[in-house]
């Protein structure tokens, strides 16, 4: 057993502590938000928060995430209206929208650690996420957009 | 051509229903009234739609209004990106004058009553514009002479607007109508076919900005694509790959490491009496994970099929051949003339080849299928773009009557044309048939490229003539690739010259608008590309290597003619004889592609000073086919470092004219992406084959466009109320040849080759270091 928070909500998981945290939350947990693309940490469609860090859910075992806080991108907002998610809604950012919760993960991470960023910034740390219909124009002003609405309403 | 007939099916489809406007009880709604996951209403969580109670107003097959006046629009069409529920869903309200929050869509399943079931091609919005603007028109019709009976008013005192039948002051909503009213009024076909749509003038909702209905689950997790489909008592697959795409034969399975992996059921090589599969081996667990691990461990013992040591370089150099030889290939009806006696004849005659590498579709969501049969129906789960297609393959490889499968469609993570191929429904299914239990295959990436069918590589000749005065007088020009329609869907190659069949889709953009005199078009099927891999329809398919060539070999005739390239093609875009375009989609012809030539050239600035080794290229096309203009141009800034051969695209100009722009916001979203795509073909994707099987496999080596690559952009449309035709792929082809186009301009090097890499920068510059 293996025991963790999803979301808040405290769990635990009977699977080998191998198997990858993309799995558990997907098949057992049945939050199917988090998607899977590539298997090797290099799309970003598989980004949760772990202890508040952007991290590749398909390279994490799940033993890894042991005590720890995993959220996903239905716990960000209990109304899905976290800034990035109004910023991504207002720009109409998705298209099939199948990498757009590992973008959301990752630029709430990124506005953490950043909180005005720059395009180098913005560049840096989401050239990790592969958006294969091509939205990053959108991507980098729903980013920029967040940012400025975090800033002009501190939480 | 393949549009003409696919629209003539639908129409045939929407015919063969005899349009009774009239009430029907709850039971007659909605022919998926009991199966809630057929329909998907993306707005909603999990996709699935309430139920209706009282009776509905269904004027046809396309849409309905229940007693509180919702208005829900059936789509056919599958969602992957392009909001084209929302768009449909516009055009409809627009013409019903409905309530626009009062709208909501559902993506359907395979009932036969739809019709004929694609999405691709760029078509949708294109051939549901008449299908659906009529059949909101019918029901506005209907509702205004209900409404004013009701209200007691004479009809031409009464207008319908924004879900109601107003007169003077008083108004009555259409939930109240089809609550009250008993409507009986029947349309012939004909009748249909002859209402009016309103004028341009007249549209409120049409051409206006929207949020598009899929966006808000797409943001907070609860949108449902087919991977995440499920059932009861699931177990989960992963295939073994055969070792060739065609032919394998699996002859011995060896599982006894994967016993010791908890969850591992069993390996089965499946039946296939369709022969899609060949080969094919699914390793079934409990659990996904221990499905992928299982499958690492199986050893299967195969008998490879053809193409099991074929390369790139035998794919190409077979495609040279087959140009080389005078016979062969079909030629296309481009008007006449004889290109040979006009080349012997010319002043200055130039000719060139071009050539293109394999791309796969790298999709994100990698191919999957949930299978399984129950009450006497198989149900397939999945994302599919063209479920008519599989349909009769399944019933094939299942051996029962289509009538007895239904395919439902979820939201696709990526459709870019592979999922018009919809082959991996079939070994799901063999699967769970033979397991007697629902199953999810799902294919890891490496699985999934290995599975792709992948644009095909290419090689093109072509040959121009000029007479004295630099006049154009012929052109030449001979394609060679693997032919997707030919392998996938042979019943839908139209014929050319002498009645022989070809592949639209690996030639249509070598039939371009310019006018130059004799031309030739010459399209042939690469038989080694054919049955080495599966050649795949991909984002723009042909025109992705035709433009290529048409647009920097027109580029390299202009500069061989010391003429400007964008006064060269205004020259030659001069709307005259078959460019003239006629009605209904191509009014204009020519002379609408010279527009978006001038204005892309005017925006970008063409003939500024740049910094050294910083030019730009202009490229343009007409999109995807001659009867469905979409007029493209590109301009391209692109600077080059020499040392180390890396070309930066620092800004991409598009200008389009796409006719009436249903829904502004998505449009711009198609162009900013199929652009996009077009920048990471030409400079960042690419793969080849060998030993039959695609080099490329994950993102390791495979390097699609990431967001710090991205230009800035500038994208416009032409304002029009010509009819609307197709978005989601015109932006794509235009990109590469323009960034070949601004290379030349600012080094001199010119690339014929797409990927452009470094490495082929550098060579093109090395002889001018001498």
């Amino acid at each position: 057993m293996t025991r963790f928070t999803i979301n808040g909500r405290a769990v635990s998981v009977d699977a080998p502590g191998n198997t990858p945290l993309l799995w558990v939350i997907r098949d057992e947990l049945r939050l199917t938000g988090t998607k899977f693309g590539c298997g090797i940490g290099l799309c970003g469609v598989c980004t949760v928060h772990v202890g508040g860090r952007a991290t590749r859910s398909c390279i994490t075992p799940l033993n890894a995430v042991a005590g720890a806080a995993v959220t996903t991108i239905e716990g960000l907002d209990p109304l899905g209206a976290h800034p990035v998610q109004k910023a991504w809604a207002a720009l109409q950012v998705p298209q099939c929208g199948y990498c757009q919760s590992g973008q959301i993960m990752q630029a709430v991470a990124l506005l953490k650690d950043f909180p005005a960023p720059s395009d180098q910034d913005i560049d840096a740390v989401m050239a990790g996420n592969l958006c294969r219909c091509m939205t990053y124009v959108r991507i980098r002003a729903a980013i920029k957009q967040a940012a400025a609405a975090m800033a002009s309403k501190p939480t | 051509m393949i549009k003409l007939s696919s629209e003539r099916r639908v129409t045939a489809a929407l015919t063969r229903r005899d349009f009774l406007v009239g009430m029907s009880g709850a039971s007659l709604a909605f022919s998926f009234a009991g199966t809630a996951l057929a329909a998907m209403d993306p707005a909603l969580p999990g996709g699935r739609l309430p139920a209706t109670d009282g009776p509905v107003f269904q004027p046809s097959l396309w849409f309905a209004i229940d007693p509180s006046g919702a208005v829900t629009v059936n789509i056919i069409r599958a969602e992957m990106g392009q909001h084209v529920g929302t768009a449909i869903a516009r055009i409809v309200a627009d013409e019903l004058e409905a309530d626009w929050d009062k709208v909501r869509i559902v993506h359907v399943d395979t009932d036969p009553k739809w019709g004929l079931m694609v999405t691709g091609g760029s078509w949708s919005i294109w051939q549901s514009w008449p299908i659906y603007s009529r059949a909101g028109a019918a029901g506005r019709i209907a509702l205004l002479e209900a409404g004013a009976k009701l209200l007691g008013a004479p009809l031409g005192g009464c207008a319908a607007r924004s879900g109601a039948i107003v007169s003077g002051a008083r108004k009555i909503t259409y939930g109240e109508i089809v609550r009250r009213a008993n409507l009986s009024r029947r349309y012939s076909p004909e009748e249909l076919n002859a209402l009016p749509i309103k004028p341009a003038a007249e549209r409120r909702l049409v051409g206006r900005e929207v949020v598009a209905l899929d966006v808000a689950a797409k943001t907070n997790g609860s949108a449902i694509y087919g991977i995440d489909a499920s059932e009861a008592n699931m177990v989960y697959g992963r295939p073994k790959i055969p070792p060739t795409r065609n032919g394998s034969v699996a002859s011995a399975v060896d599982d006894s490491a994967a016993r010791n992996v908890k969850g591992y059921l069993r390996s089965i090589v499946l039946h296939d009496p369709s022969d899609t599969v060949p080969g094919w081996v699914m390793v079934i667990a409990e659990s996904y994970p221990a499905a992928i691990r299982a499958a690492d461990l199986v050893k299967v013992t195969w008998t490879p099929g053809p193409g099991a040591t074929v390369s790139e370089s035998d794919i190409q150099a077979h495609a040279e051949a087959l140009i080389g030889k005078s016979e062969g290939g079909v030629l296309l009806d481009t008007g006449g003339g004889d290109t040979a006696a006009a080349l012997k004849a010319a002043h200055s005659t130039l000719e060139h080849t071009y050539t293109t590498a394999t791309v796969l579709h790298f999709q994100l969501e990698p191919v999957n299928a949930l299978a399984f049969e129950k009450d006497g129906v198989f149900e397939i789960h999945t994302g599919n773009q063209w479920q008519s297609l599989i349909m009769p393959t399944l019933a094939k490889a299942l051996e029962r009557p289509e009538t007895s499968i239904i395919m439902r469609t979820y939201l696709i993570g990526g459709g870019f044309g592979r999922r018009l191929n919809g082959d991996y429904a079939v070994p799901a299914a063999l699967a769970a048939k033979a397991l007697g239990r629902p199953l999810k295959m799902v294919l890891t990436r490496t699985d999934d490229a290995r599975f792709d069918s992948v644009r095909s590589p290419s090689v093109q000749t072509l040959r121009i003539a000029f007479d004295e005065n630099r006049k154009v007088t012929a052109m030449e020009h001979h394609a060679a690739a693997g032919w997707p329609t030919q392998v996938m869907a042979p019943a839908f190659m139209p014929k050319g010259l002498g009645g022989a069949s070809y592949d639209p889709f690996a030639i249509a953009g070598a039939d371009h608008w310019y006018d130059v005199g004799a031309q030739k078009v010459r399209a042939i099927s690469n038989d080694l590309a054919n049955s080495t891999f599966r050649p795949g329809w991909l984002r723009s398919v042909g025109p992705g290597w035709t433009n290529f060539a048409v647009e920097s070999f027109i580029d390299e005739a202009a500069h061989h003619v010391k003429t400007d390239p964008v006064a060269f093609r205004l020259q030659l875009l001069d709307g005259k004889g078959r460019n003239a375009g006629s009605a209904p989609s191509a009014v204009g012809g020519a002379l609408r592609q010279a527009a978006v030539v001038q204005r892309a050239a005017q925006r970008a600035g063409w003939g500024s000073k740049f910094p050294l080794d910083t030019a730009l290229g202009l490229a343009t096309s007409f999109g995807q086919e001659r009867d469905m203009p979409t007029w493209v141009a590109c301009c391209a800034r692109v600077r080059v470092d020499r040392s180390s051969g890396v070309v930066s695209v620092e800004k991409l100009t598009m200008v389009v004219d796409a006719g009436t722009v249903v829904d502004p916001d998505s449009a711009r979203g198609q162009i900013e992406g199929s652009a996009l795509w077009g920048l990471s073909m030409a400079l960042h994707e690419g793969t080849q084959i060998a030993n039959g099987q695609v080099v490329d496999t994950n993102l390791d080596t495979y390097t699609p466009l990431r967001i710090s690559d991205v230009p800035e952009m500038d994208v416009s449309f032409i304002d029009s109320t010509e009819p609307p035709v197709g978005l989601g792929e015109p932006g794509t082809t235009v990109v590469a040849p323009a960034i070949a186009n601004a290379i030349f301009n600012a080094t001199g090097a010119r690339l014929r080759h797409i990927p452009i890499t470094p490495q082929a920068v550098r060579n093109a510059l090395a002889p001018q270091k001498t």
